[in-house]
């Protein structure tokens, strides 16, 4: 699609232009999958809301909610975006040092979180209070759940990316892999951000 | 070891399943053998399996369907023959079989026949429309087939180990909760639907960045043909619902699998939230499945009519009106749930809106053939049918969409009659319209026709005899899914169904020997021009079957109904007798990614079913790795010369008898 011209006033891609380019076609793609994978979320909060009150004689949300743990998750996460943020900064400069880092980085700070969330779930499941007590435990255990599995899977995503930056430089599409990386990452704490306000803070106060 | 897996899973006391699979067994190692012996495997290895030719893509979920059409099809008849014999009678079919027939049948025929077809449809003609080489992301695409061919896979496994679901199409909770379905059935059915369902995503999220970003030049949004716009607006609509399936089909899972409380009696569950959010995919589905259909029947009627679409603009209009109301009708499912007046009142009220859109494109076909040089061609023939069956079915749907009526029609076999009278009337019709019409276009040969026209004869009075009666039936009070009855009133209309179902028969038999006999005849039913309609869209403007990369140049277009234009300047000597100039065409390189990874969706598919842990670990394991072994890949495309692209379109110039005129400067 390199051969495309532009026709006259319009940008490729747009109106009348012709194809876009391989790297706007990428992050476009990409952009709908994000859209659409909160889509998916957004049935699992209706899930949560719906069955935020039916906790079967269990705990209510403000009974499982510690919000200086939750704190120090969202501190992790989002710190670790703005390395994601970073190594984006460090691929722009081609430095693959300074990208190797900055992933790094991005990706210790995820798995702080995953930890922090994993000791959380297990904690509550040693207290009887797993997402088999309760129609609310269940949706809050599938919610916060599918967050962090997004954050596991976007952590393997990125030790592959590493090892492709290492071993293949910053090619073409090794560079619009790094890109839709770093849109994934920071769609992850967006919908942390609405997990944070909804089952968090809304749960604490409740 | 092999967790719930034992040799009881085969059910060795049932005749019917055992003979089944035996056929299909048998005819599946009989087609393996003959391909084998003949030599072609490497050429199905090089050419098709590891393809990410949207085109070629696009033949084989168009072939899934069929395949999955004659299998969806013989549930049906064993239904209609049941119901015609188990008047005080217990029939052939024992009713922990019969049930599972009926869910087996509905969701074959969604998912696997419906949906394919179409987006096989939309897959092969959206790049030729908009006069670009290929979709968004080629291997994506071929990974997108072959999860849906892995969801069919494992659904007909079902068919010889295990069970399927005894549930309906749509397992509702908690009939479908482990309590009371304890068997794998519904688990095949979870599944099934989920892998097939995310490729059915990812094929969304791939047609919506193609429409949207990549165009030939000079089409702009209101010069798309409409199929593009159909495509567009049915592939939105993937992108919005299918997450939704995803995701309650993951609570179903939880819930059976790890004893979550999302849809179960006790423990604060709420069944009625399953109904919800299964319905907020379900109606959508529906659209999804009916656009493309809208699509198909506006490109033919206007081919056909000689005459460009009547009313496109209003067209684009009602098909984005259609695509944005699809999603704020899911409760008139159910009504019955007791929502109360007032929800119950604004679903039925935006449920008949949707007919306005609706009846905006049936005016616009009717004014597009008024006044037309119309062709009566097989295609035609189904679209012109649909028209009539449509109306019918959509005037039922109005009827249903009130909610005192609905009261009584629930669950009725006068319900079932509606959806069939829309799915067949319009989904299928329009899938065999948009076959006839773009066959000649994938395989260079035209079908034969007068077998065509008597196949959509038997169809079109198959289905009035098979459905008409269901009417009937539900104002009798008949309600679905009865595997026996003692009511002397609905035996007559049983009874004629069941010949409705045999002429059918007759009319997919017909459809084997169209396909049959045209192979045969190829020769002497070339397509040579590439343009055997006298068309109006790119595709069209292009060999038959095309080459790999579409367009040698890409065209340059100028108005809406491309093509034409183009045929009208030459014709009119305006086009400037300019050679045209080549450059070299970077292509795809064929992958076996989306093979390998279906494989490994399989595995991991099968052992979730029967609790394989290992396994699942196992199928994990080669699913990443399978796309890091696609990300390692050194070369990704590969080139075809200039000279190459001249050679290869000098024969379809010669062909047309013409220059290639139109195509700007490269």
């Amino acid at each position: 699609m390199s051969g495309a011209v532009a026709a006259a006033g319009y940008a490729t891609g747009v109106g009348e232009g012709g194809p876009a380019s391989k790297r706007i076609i990428v992050g476009y793609g990409f952009w709908i999958f994000l859209l659409s994978d909160i889509v998916m979320f957004s049935a699992l909060f209706a899930a949560y809301s719906v069955l935020s009150g039916a906790t079967a004689g269990g705990p209510a949300p403000r009974q499982i909610v510690n919000l200086d743990t939750v704190a120090l998750e969202t501190g992790c996460l989002l710190a670790s975006s703005f390395a994601g943020g970073m190594a984006s900064l460090a691929v722009a400069r081609r430095s693959a040092l300074w990208t190797q880092v900055a992933l790094l980085v991005t990706g210790l700070l995820g798995l702080a979180f995953l930890l922090q969330e994993l000791r959380e779930f297990v904690g509550l499941i040693n207290r009887g209070d797993g997402p088999d007590r309760s129609a609310f435990l269940s949706a809050f255990f599938t919610l916060v759940g599918c967050h962090g599995l997004h954050v596991t899977a976007g952590l393997l995503w990125l030790g592959t990316m590493m090892a492709q930056v290492l071993a293949k430089g910053f090619r073409r599409d090794v560079l619009h892999r790094l890109l839709c990386f770093t849109l994934f990452w920071h769609a992850l704490d967006i919908i942390w951000v609405a997990i944070f306000t909804m089952v968090y803070l809304i749960g604490a106060t409740s | 070891m092999l967790g719930k897996l034992s040799w009881q899973a085969i059910p060795l006391d049932q005749p019917i399943p055992l003979v089944a699979a035996a056929i299909v067994g048998l005819a599946l190692a009989g087609a393996l053998i003959w391909v084998t012996v003949k030599g072609y495997v490497p050429y199905l290895w090089r050419e098709w399996i590891t393809s990410v030719d949207h085109k070629r893509i696009g033949v084989m979920y168009c072939l899934l369907a069929l395949v999955m059409l004659l299998r969806g099809f013989i549930d049906a008849l064993m239904m209609r023959s049941q119901q015609a014999l188990a008047f005080h009678a217990p029939g052939f079919l024992p009713p922990v079989h019969y049930d599972q027939i009926f869910s087996a049948h509905g969701t074959i025929m969604i998912l696997f026949m419906a949906m394919p077809f179409m987006i096989g449809l939309m897959n092969f003609a959206v790049p030729l429309q908009l006069g670009v080489r290929d979709v968004a992301f080629p291997t994506l695409n071929s990974v997108s087939f072959w999860l849906t061919a892995a969801g069919a896979l494992l659904l007909n496994i079902s068919l010889v180990v295990g069970e399927f679901a005894r549930t309906g199409w749509l397992p509702y909770p908690p009939l479908s909760e482990l309590r009371y379905s304890p068997g794998v059935g519904v688990d095949y059915y979870l599944w099934a639907v989920q892998i097939s369902g995310v490729g059915t995503l990812m094929a969304g999220i791939n047609m919506v960045t193609t429409i949207l970003k990549m165009r030939a030049r000079g089409m702009s949004y209101m010069r798309m043909p409409i199929f593009c716009w159909t495509s567009l607006a049915s592939s939105l609509l993937i992108v919005a619902a299918f997450p939704i399936l995803t995701a309650t089909l993951a609570m179903l899972t939880l819930d059976r699998y790890l004893g979550f409380h999302f849809f179960t009696n006790e423990a604060g569950g709420n069944p009625m939230m399953f109904m919800n959010l299964i319905w907020a995919w379900g109606h959508p589905e529906v659209y999804i499945l009916i656009l493309p259909a809208f699509g198909v029947f506006s490109e033919v009627i206007a081919t056909f009519s000689g005459k460009p679409l009547f009313g496109y603009r209003s067209m684009v209009a009602a098909t984005m009106a259609i695509c944005i109301l699809s999603f704020l009708v899911w409760l008139h499912h159910f009504f019955t749930m007791g929502a109360g007046g007032d929800v119950n009142g604004f679903f039925g009220v935006m449920t008949m809106i949707i007919a306005v859109p609706t009846g905006v494109k049936i005016f616009n076909w009717l004014f597009t053939l008024y006044g037309g040089r119309v062709r009566f061609t097989a295609s035609l023939l189904w679209a012109l049918g649909f028209m009539v069956t449509f109306v019918i079915g959509g005037m039922t749907g109005v009827l249903l969409a009130v909610p005192p009526a609905d009261f009584l029609l629930h669950n009725s076999l006068f319900l079932v009659a509606h959806f069939h009278n829309v799915i067949i009337g319009g989904v299928l019709f329009g899938a065999f319209a948009g076959y006839g019409y773009w066959f000649p276009k994938a395989f260079g040969f035209t079908l034969d026709e007068g077998l065509g026209k008597a196949a959509f004869a038997f169809w079109f009075t198959g289905f009035y005899v098979a459905f008409m009666p269901l009417y009937v039936l539900g104002l009798l009070g008949m309600t679905r899914r009865l595997q026996h009855y003692d009511n002397p009133e609905w035996r007559v209309w049983l009874l004629m169904a069941g010949v409705g179902a045999l002429l059918i028969l007759c009319g997919i038999g017909l459809q084997v020997a169209q396909l049959a006999v045209s192979i045969r005849t190829r020769d002497r039913r070339r397509d040579v021009t590439g343009d055997p309609w006298d068309g109006r869209t790119l595709e069209w403007s292009t060999a038959s079957p095309p080459p790999s990369f579409n367009f040698a140049v890409l065209p340059q277009v100028r108005g809406e109904d491309a093509y034409w234009a183009m045929k009208r300047a030459r014709r009119a000597g305006e086009a400037s007798a300019e050679a045209p100039r080549y450059e070299p065409i970077e292509a795809p390189r064929n992958n076996p990614t989306g093979f390998v990874a279906a494989f490994f969706a399989v595995v991991i598919g099968f052992s979730m079913i029967w609790h394989i842990w290992w396994l699942v670990l196992l199928g994990l394991a080669g699913f990443y790795a399978t796309f890091v072994v696609f990300a390692w890949r050194d070369v990704e495309d590969t080139e075809i010369s200039a000279a190459e692209a001249a050679r290869i379109d000098a024969a379809n110039l010669a062909a047309r008898g013409e220059v290639r005129s139109l195509a700007g400067p490269a």
